[in-house]
């Protein structure tokens, strides 16, 4: 067994874990955080996709002794104080999701690719999630959806925002 | 107390964004894996590597003693050796029926077949066990060719059956009455020099659905009833199923699908795993669970398409078809699936199409191999037929000298000629083929993009224009039951709803249908609103759950809007007749003098009204209510439709193909499709360009493939290419509506429509592209390598051959080419 010492979503852990243990095994099953999913074994759905130290990873190819000191962020940290973050938003005005399972990943995936450019064309939003399949959608309103939260994002940007629907438990 | 927001008529129509996103965007998810109750052991299946053995013996020793082990079984040791799994779909009546096993016992007849089924405390310490397992195989001749597997002589997968025949299945217009025969049309057109005899053969590959979540099962059998959460579209089929195979009583089992995560016909099984953990929950009395790998699931869950299709199209020389003859063989694989040997025959009512083709016989013979069984994949049966005539429709055109979309307007039904009794009998109630190719045409500029290929085509340039065509309709909306009797399938096509007026004014809708990504609780939730003059947000709708929705047939087939929506309505309409009655006797006034309006009964005449939402109150309290109801606006309906639903469209595609290197680009894709009237053109477009998606796949970058021992060598994600966003355009999707005349809201199915549309729009640009080089065909998936090879073929150059031919050289385990073994970049 080794240790980990992690920041998962703001809260702290510490916790022995097998040393093969996956990240994405420690996120669904030692902490519960199961809105972070497993699409494949290979490393190329990104269904898993979380941050790490703020960069996206693929969380079925990092080890969570390798998380040791890390700063994990997961799809269930995104939202903050009840507000979704402009890509969530995105995401459901643009219908960029069907059956939501490479949702999790694929939104992580987008967050990370706005970071690093944040007025992405198509060809540059296709390109940087790549390596995030979605086999529902096209692809095309996630595309949408990507450039629509770069719009949102802009300093100073009003763009106008419909919120989801409230369900029940909802935030 | 009743309202939260003012309620609105025109919900249908309305580009509402979706009431499940607020859940899935967040991580507040439920799905099969997710869910593990206190105790849960985990199944890991040992399954066979290799296609076609007899097991000679079995070891489970050393898994047994490995840490956290709770168990290690084969059939025998679990007593259900006898246990088969079900086909619901006896195509014939003497159709050859192996039966399917739990766990193979003595042969194994495909790689990846379970044998021994690992129980231990967590699923990494079952699969540490299962790599334990010793099993030592007696290898078989595997079967895998199709026409060699009917041959004289050939090794059979199932020896008792006597044949690797499961059936042969025939429509004949001329025998059934609803043509003439296609004899004499091929005899007749032999003998005429204004007519034309053209045979063609094609080929459709096998595929992969590949759902994003793999395939889950959870079993609980603790409390009364043995609960089951399953990544299925079909919980109810599940329910009844898993009685019908292990004898647990319907009653004593609750099925639930939670948040499924995609489907498309690869979750419509009864699966050996789901029957292992209701068997193995049982025995150990702890709740159980199995979660498929990537890899498991390529492997082992379900396969789609895989035909070789025999066309012959008689046609005078103006252009006018005269007849069509479909012979298929259909490959299921080793066993049959729940419905796998109807697939290919739901392609017999589609194969004339849009057209008026007065005799058409179609001949279907499915037949066993040492592969993956096979079964429904999104448009099941009717893209292959799509696709077979849409191809031969153009070779025609290429025999005659003609426009490929003028061919097409002279064979089609025009607009007035609906409704329209084809050659297979099928009523296609309305539609106006017209009207969508011309916007279709407009808008893609296809007089223009003719001019562009012709100028590339004189000029010789390095990468050349094809323009492709699909006009397509299809059957949808599984179905009227008398129909589905009448093809001995083994359910109805009827589904069940009910709404319950809460007291506090919300509602609550129960449907049969079991969505998994397509958007229900949205569209239905439209729907009710308009029915029932409530806020769309007041509604909530209630699906996959046998305790919640305990009636219903789910969701596959394009069917959960047109039968399960008119269900849905159908319970609305029962509710305001109650309501109309409580209002009546609330208001003294006459049942006849009340008016229902937005949710709004009032007298005639008068400004005396009650809300719908009022009277659900004064239903629940009871208090004052007519002597001849019950004090309840409850309701439920069961809707059994009259007939099918016909979407169709017309599909356009611009290919480019650099000659030189064979590179295929999609450079344009434009489609008009008519659905008719459309609940939420947000989810229409999503469900459109996501069915393009899955089609263009087929014809540009997926096929399962087998090498000469049966293994399937691209079984990971590695190398089952699904396309990513860098491998798609933006497509340019519109609809257009002719409303369907045979339900009350005049809708159609789109679950299927872009795939069933799309395949053939890409592979006839790809040969029109090719065409004037001397290339007539191109094998799916057309790859730069395949392009290539036919481009050089057509040349009169020679070729290595390529036993395998994977399109990503290199890349993963048995993809490897023998023209460049390392993988080398070149």
């Amino acid at each position: 067994m080794a240790q980990v010492r992690v920041t998962v979503d703001g809260v702290n852990y510490a916790d022995d874990v097998e040393p093969r243990m996956l990240l994405v095994q420690y996120l669904r099953e030692r902490l519960g955080k199961t809105g972070t999913v497993v699409g494949c074994d290979t490393s190329n759905c990104g269904a898993c996709t979380v941050h790490l130290n703020g960069q996206s990873v693929k969380s079925c190819s990092v080890l969570a002794v390798q998380a040791d000191g890390a700063e994990v962020l997961t799809i269930e940290g995104l939202a903050r104080d009840g507000e979704l973050h402009p890509v969530q938003k995105a995401f459901n005005e643009c219908h960029g999701l069907q059956c939501g399972y490479c949702t999790p990943g694929m939104i992580m995936a987008a967050v990370d690719l706005l970071g690093d450019n944040p007025d992405p064309d198509e060809t540059e939003v296709r390109e940087g999630i790549e390596g995030n399949l979605c086999r529902c959608t096209g692809y095309q309103n996630i595309v949408r959806s990507v450039q629509r939260a770069a719009q949102m994002m802009k300093p100073g940007a009003s763009v106008p925002t419909e919120s989801p629907a409230p369900v029940a438990g909802g935030n | 107390m009743t309202t939260t927001a003012e309620p609105t008529t025109t919900e249908l129509g309305k580009a509402r964004t979706r009431k499940e996103d607020a859940r899935l965007i967040t991580g507040r998810t439920r799905f099969t894996d997710s869910i593990t109750p206190h105790g849960t052991l985990h199944l890991h299946v040992v399954r066979s590597p290799i296609a076609h053995a007899t097991i000679t013996s079995v070891d489970k020793s050393a898994a047994e003693a490995s840490p956290g082990v709770i168990g290690v079984f084969t059939a025998a040791d679990l007593g259900v050796e006898a246990v088969g799994l079900p086909c619901a779909w006896p195509i014939t009546p003497d159709m050859k029926a192996p039966q399917r096993p739990l766990l193979a016992s003595s042969t194994v007849h495909f790689a990846g077949e379970g044998v021994v089924v690992v129980v231990a405390r967590t699923a990494a310490e079952a699969r540490d066990a299962g790599d334990l397992v010793e099993i030592d195989y007696d290898a078989l001749e595997p079967v895998l060719d199709m026409e060699a597997a009917l041959a004289e002589g050939a090794t059979l997968v199932h020896p008792d059956l006597g044949t690797n025949e499961n059936a042969t299945w025939v429509f004949d217009s001329g025998a059934a009455g609803t043509g003439a025969s296609v004899d004499e049309a091929i005899a007749a057109a032999e003998a005429d020099p204004d007519s034309i005899v053209l045979r063609r053969r094609f080929r459709q590959q096998r595929l992969i659905p590949a759902f994003m979540e793999p395939r889950s099962c959870v079993v609980d059998p603790t409390g009364e009833q043995i609960t089951v959460w399953a990544a299925t579209q079909v919980p109810h089929i599940l329910r009844t199923m898993t009685t019908v195979t292990l004898g647990v009583p319907e009653s004593k089992l609750r099925v639930i699908a939670p948040d499924v995560g995609g489907g498309f016909g690869g979750k419509i099984g009864v699966l050996p795993e789901e029957m292992l953990c209701v068997a193995i929950a049982q025995r150990l009395g702890k709740p159980v669970k199995w979660t498929e790998t990537r890899s498991e699931s390529l492997l082992a869950a379900h396969h789609g398409r895989d035909q070789i299709q025999d066309l012959t199209i008689t046609a005078k020389k103006d252009g006018t078809v005269t007849g069509l003859d479909v012979h298929l063989l259909a490959d299921m694989g080793a066993y049959l699936g729940l419905v796998g040997p109807g697939v290919p025959i739901l392609g017999a009512f589609m194969f004339n199409a849009i057209y008026k083709i007065p005799a058409l016989k179609f001949t279907c013979t499915n037949v066993f191999t040492t592969k993956t069984l096979t079964d429904a994949y999104r448009g099941a049966g009717r893209p292959e037929a799509t696709f077979g005539i849409e191809r031969i429709m153009d070779e025609l055109a290429v025999e005659l000298g003609r426009d490929p979309m003028d061919l097409r307007k002279q064979n089609w039904i025009t607009h007035e000629e609906f409704p329209f009794t084809t050659v297979v009998g099928l009523t296609y109630d309305s539609g106006n083929y017209e009207q969508a190719t011309d916007q279709a045409m407009a808008t893609f500029d296809y007089a223009g993009l003719r001019r562009e290929q012709e100028e590339r085509r004189a000029r010789g340039d390095k990468v050349q224009l094809g323009i492709g065509i699909s006009t397509f309709t299809e059957m949808c909306g599984l179905a009227p039951s008398r129909v589905l009797g009448s093809l001995a399938y083994g359910a109805g096509g009827w589904e069940a709803a009910s709404i319950r007026m809460l007291a506090t004014g919300k509602v609550e809708v129960i449907t049969g249908a079991s969505a998994h990504g397509q958007g229900h609780e949205t569209a239905f939730s439209q729907i009710v609103a308009d029915q029932l003059g409530v806020p769309f947000e007041d509604v909530e709708i209630l699906h996959g759950d046998t305790q919640i929705s305990p009636k219903g047939l789910d969701t596959y087939g394009s069917r959960s809007l047109v039968v399960g929506g008119i269900a849905i309505v159908k319970a609305a309409e029962k509710v305001v007749a109650k309501a109309k009655k409580l209002a009546a006797h609330l208001l003294e006034a006459s049942e006849d003098d009340i008016e229902f309006n937005a949710g709004q009964f009032t007298v005639r005449g008068t400004d005396k009204g009650k809300a719908i939402q009022e009277l659900a109150f004064a239903a629940f309290m009871a208090h004052d209510y007519p002597e001849d109801m019950e004090p309840s606006l409850d309701s439920d309906a069961v809707y059994d439709p009259e007939n099918f639903s016909f979407p169709h469209g017309t599909h356009l595609a611009a290919m480019e193909i650099d000659t030189e290197t064979g590179k295929v680009s999609l450079r344009r894709y434009v489609c008009v499709d008519d659905i008719g009237n459309v609940v939420n053109p947000l989810i229409v477009e999503g469900q459109v360009h996501g069915g393009l998606a899955q089609g263009i796949a087929q014809a540009l970058f997926e096929e399962a493939n087998y090498d000469d021992q049966g293994t399937l060598v691209n079984g990971t994600f590695v190398d089952y290419t699904l396309p990513s966003a860098a491998d798609l355009p933006s497509f340019e999707s519109s609809t257009v509506s002719t409303p369907a005349t045979s339900n009350p809201l005049g809708v159609k199915g789109v679950g299927e429509a872009g795939t069933i549309a799309s395949t053939p729009a890409i592979v006839n640009g790809v040969i029109d592209a090719l065409r004037h080089l001397g290339v007539t065909n191109v094998e799916m998936p057309t790859t730069s390598q395949r392009v290539w090879r036919a481009i050089q073929e057509a040349k009169g150059n020679s070729t290595q051959e390529t036993p395998i031919d994977t399109h990503s050289p290199g890349a993963g385990l048995g993809s490897i080419d023998p023209n460049n073994p390392q993988g080398e970049v070149q």
